[in-house]
């Protein structure tokens, strides 16, 4: 048998230059894998259009900006109507299905109920000096939240991009909400 | 009451709710300069929880006092960088 195994393993051992710089490369992954780019991040995905849901998404949003965090928030469906600049004057609320509102559903069904409803409601929002959606849509575009209309819902709707508040991104889509969400120390979808 | 910080700049958000008293000191306290003290007057019952939890967990603020008072709560909160 030979007896030159030994030295065949020493040539393969790797050197030891190349041993650190398979030690800078490791140290580099690491320090990547580890880093804190920038700080903490919140993905909200806003579903919703009605007065009461509006209000959860801009409101974490907000707090979250003033707490230092990158927000995003993508609306989709009806939460689209929130950015929308004149329709998010103008969001409704039903007492219908909703047990919670002094009004029976069979009364509440009634043609022009949810009218009654949603100025129930405008004047208690304004009796407790809550801001309005529009005031929380200024704040939060004043504090660096990214709106981000879905450009689905937008052709979906049949909207244009005019149509909503300035600084509201368009032209992006779920993949982009996901990228967001992936990279969010918060995720919600409200 | 106590002299142990000199109040820069007083914000009043009385009659504001939630989110606004912790939204508007955020962007008040980005106008102060380091060590600046930042007296903020607020009818909102909620705000003793929510500027607390605020500070906390914010870099660069730190809620020196806060005082409950007959109708108005007072918070005060220093820049530290």
């Amino acid at each position: 048998m030979s007896t030159d195994t030994p030295d065949a393993s020493a040539d393969d051992a790797p050197s030891r230059a190349e041993l650190a710089a398979r030690v800078d490369e490791l140290e580099d992954a690491l320090a990547e894998a580890t880093s804190d780019d920038g700080g903490k991040k919140m993905s909200i995905i806003a579903t919703k259009g009605t007065l009461d849901m509006a209000y959860p998404p801009l409101i974490l949003a907000s707090t979250a900006a003033a707490f230092g965090y990158e927000v995003t928030v993508f609306h989709t469906f009806w939460g689209l109507e929130i950015l929308h600049e004149e329709r998010s004057k103008n969001l409704k609320l039903s007492s219908v299905g909703n047990p919670n509102m002094p009004v029976p559903n069979a009364v509440a069904a009634l043609p022009g109920m949810d009218r009654v409803t949603t100025r129930m409601m405008e004047k208690k929002i304004a009796d407790n000096d809550t801001a309005t959606i529009e005031e929380l849509i200024e704040t939060s575009l004043d504090m660096g939240v990214e709106f981000q209309a879905c450009q689905m819902t937008i052709d979906l709707m049949d909207y244009d991009e005019d149509d909503f508040y300035d600084g509201v991104t368009t032209g992006v889509g779920a993949a982009t909400a996901l990228q967001d969400m992936a990279d969010a120390d918060i995720q919600l979808l409200v | 009451m106590s002299a142990e910080f000199d109040i820069t700049e007083t914000l009043d958000v009385k009659g504001a709710s939630c989110p606004m008293p912790v939204v508007k000191t955020k962007t008040a306290i980005d106008d102060l300069a380091e060590g600046d003290v930042l007296e903020v007057l607020a009818t909102d019952p909620g705000s003793m929880s929510d500027i607390d939890g605020w500070a906390a967990g914010t870099e660069g603020v730190e809620l020196v006092d806060q005082e409950e008072g007959d109708d108005v709560y007072k918070h005060y909160v220093r820049k530290t960088e």
